[in-house]
């Protein structure tokens, strides 16, 4: 059995570095859109809360690898000339985004109704109810559930390789063209995405243990 | 920059768009039935009272759960293949649609199982029932009822996933759409009537999902309440 | 005759807490036998330990001919012989009350559809809810699913019924259906043991009252001891009402 040569393991090893990178920046780019989703649909007038509403149907409703070749095509015939790592970026932020949204918007309305009205008769706007009474509780009831979407947002940049960005799955199959050793290969990237997934699993399920012990 | 948005030229492809459509509905049907049954079966050996079955099933869940699917189909796509184990795209993919689909339904229904109290079954082994008879007629008919609106969610993000199998070159909707806007050089509109044509197939499944929830459960059929 | 129920001696403690020290007591058939007490005596776990839902660490139970300390007991058979009911009814809320009466009938005993439909129809009568055979728990009141409940035991024909504080969880109003379903079935010969607050029901219906106090049988006699209780515990327990 040959084992990879150094520079293919290498080759696999900026993949899989390409590939923290894209979780991180679709985590960052659908975080923004999705805490601005979420606050419009608890926070705002009910028809920009059923625009929220139908856009986070319509982008759960299909699957990203359509979502990734829709901007992948899209971006271009708008006009802007973008390399792969821009657009799968691009395409995991609108689907993360749609999914993190949900998630906070369920974690703010989980504050009790009534943290909102002491908060309310101490005469604090609403700004000020939001930043120091809402959201610090809201943070806490999201991060199981974040915690436990971001394993989603790692496997969901594998689906980049599509488009043609070189994360760890295309590597490996730019590897394989070259060896012929499928079975090795992508049993190893399945070890490697293992490797950074479980934890974060493990930690979101400890995360969720804690909450529910907390607040029984 | 392109502003003339034109659907007729992929819409005039109907006729294999709408084989691909039946395709990733098949695809998805046998999945969910085979997956639903492995499902149960693990979630049954981790509830159950052999330790090393519980392990094995757990190891499964948690080492699907944590790799992508993209992987999944290549391991069983080309790595099988590369052992000697030739499979078609399509047992390919239903296979590998199969063992992921899986592990979600093992534990979504081990949910279920863990949701119906002792007493249950401390009233059933009172009658006399035997193992295999509580579980059969007193745990797993309220799991099931109970997680059903989970497993319909699972079952509709399966079909969604199924687009995957395109990347093994499966003639399923996502695969005949990419040759549709190679034809064509519509890619925008070709993408946005599938998306379209996904989301009809979500609301397709879950009508049929209802429809089976309704003969299988005669109690939510005729109360309408949840258990 | 000899007794459908004799408990010798039995000891058992959870953890390091003793709930039964050394109880003794006799069943004779065709008799009901009222066990009362106060919550923590030990009162329901004697009743679970005579359908072996708890095993016993000293001393010997003999329930319908089967030893519960020999190393082979069979389960099944005992749990055909004894019927047990709830403080919390435990109906399969997914069957209809009829379904929940036929399932064991069905699996255990393999009776042919037709005879299950007659058995369920003439126990279901037999606890006054023949028109509800239809009906799902989540329809029925407290009273109404606690006597289907007793209808599903009776259905198996047992020879020891077992009725753990069944009307505990009751409101008031509907604690009456499910006493006079007792009744009747004392009155047709059923061996009973009932763990029970109701004293009134108690005097009316058991033949043997057992008082049972820190893990022990303080008291036992005719049920004409709740009259005249000799020890300063039963009077007290009495005295307070429950």
């Amino acid at each position: 059995m040959t084992v990879l040569t150094h520079q293919q393991l290498l080759f696999l090893l900026r993949g899989f570095g390409w590939t923290i990178v894209l979780s991180l920046l679709a985590f960052a780019g659908g975080g923004v859109l999705g805490f601005v989703l979420a606050l419009t649909r608890v926070y705002a007038a009910r028809p920009l809360r059923t625009l929220a509403m139908l856009y986070i149907k319509l982008i759960q409703g299909t699957p990203l690898l359509i979502l990734l070749f829709l901007t992948y095509f899209g971006l271009p015939a708008l006009g802007l000339i973008v390399d792969p790592l821009v657009a799968a970026a691009f395409g995991l932020s609108v689907y993360v985004s749609a999914y993190l949204g949900e998630i906070w918007r369920g974690s703010l309305e989980a504050v009790p109704r009534t943290q909102e009205e002491a908060a309310l008769c101490l005469a604090l706007n609403w700004r000020q109810r939001l930043a120091h009474v809402i959201l610090p509780q809201a943070v806490k009831i999201a991060t199981p559930p974040t915690v436990g979407f971001m394993v989603q947002i790692v496997k969901n940049t594998s689906l980049a390789s599509a488009i043609g960005f070189v994360e760890m799955v295309r590597a490996g199959q730019m590897i394989n063209n070259a060896t012929f050793r499928p079975f090795i290969v992508f049993v190893l990237i399945a070890a490697l995405y293992f490797a950074l997934c479980y934890p974060l699993s493990v930690w979101s399920r400890r995360l969720e243990r804690q909450f529910d012990v907390a607040h029984r | 920059m392109r502003y003339d948005l034109d659907f007729a030229a992929p819409l005039a492809h109907w006729p294999e768009l709408l084989v691909g459509a039946a395709t990733t509905l098949g695809l998805s049907v046998t999945a969910t039935v085979l997956g639903f049954g492995l499902g149960v079966a693990c979630a049954l050996a981790r509830t159950g009272r052999s330790a090393a079955a519980a392990r094995a099933a757990g190891a499964y869940v948690e080492a699907i759960r944590n790799t992508p699917l993209l992987v999944q189909i290549f391991i069983i796509y080309f790595g099988l293949a590369s052992v000697g184990i030739k499979l078609g795209v399509f047992t390919a993919a239903v296979m590998a649609l199969v063992v992921n689909v899986g592990a979600y339904t093992a534990e979504i229904v081990r949910a279920g199982i863990e949701s119906v109290p002792r007493s249950q079954l401390e009233a059933a082994q009172c009658l006399a029932l035997g193992r295999w008879h509580v579980l059969r007629h007193v745990v797993l008919p309220p799991a099931i009822e109970r997680v059903w609106p989970a497993l319909t969610s699972q079952y509709v993000l399966l079909m969604l996933a199924s687009s995957i199998t395109s990347q093994i070159s499966t003639e399923e909707l996502t695969a005949i759409a990419n040759r549709v806007q190679s034809d064509t050089f519509r890619s925008v509109e070709t993408y946005l009537i599938v998306a379209a044509a996904y989301l009809l197939l979500s609301l397709l499944m879950r009508v049929l999902f209802w429809g089976v929830g309704s003969v299988a459960f005669p109690r939510r059929r005729r109360l309408g309440t949840p258990l | 005759m000899s007794p459908i129920v004799e408990v010798e001696a039995v000891c058992k403690r959870f953890g390091t807490v003793p709930v039964l020290e050394g109880v003794s007591f006799q069943v004779q058939p065709g008799s009901v036998v009222a066990i009362i007490g106060r919550s923590g005596s030990g009162k329901s776990t004697a009743l679970r330990c005579i359908d072996r839902l708890e095993t016993i660490d000293a001393g010997r139970i003999r329930v319908c001919g089967h030893d519960l300390t020999a190393p082979k007991v069979d389960v099944d058979r005992l749990h055909r012989d004894v019927g047990i009911v709830f403080q919390s009814y435990n109906l399969f809320p997914h069957l209809t009350a009829e379904e929940n009466v036929m399932l064991a009938p069905r699996l255990v005993l393999k009776l042919p559809r037709a005879e299950q439909r007659e058995l369920a129809a003439r126990v279901l009568s037999q606890v006054g809810l023949a028109d509800k055979a239809q009906s799902y728990p989540s329809q029925l009141s407290g009273g109404q699913q606690q006597r289907v409940a007793i209808a599903r035991s009776l259905a198996m024909t047992p020879q020891l019924m077992l009725f753990d504080e069944i009307t505990s969880a009751l409101d008031p109003e509907l604690t009456g259906e499910v006493l006079k379903v007792i009744e009747g079935l004392a009155r047709n010969g059923m061996s009973m043991i009932l763990v029970t607050h109701e004293m009134a029901f108690a005097r009316k219906v058991a033949d043997h009252v057992i008082f049972m106090h820190r893990s022990k049988v303080w008291e036992e006699g005719p049920a004409a001891v709740l009259d005249a209780p000799r020890t300063e515990e039963l009077r007290q327990f009495l005295g307070n009402g429950l």
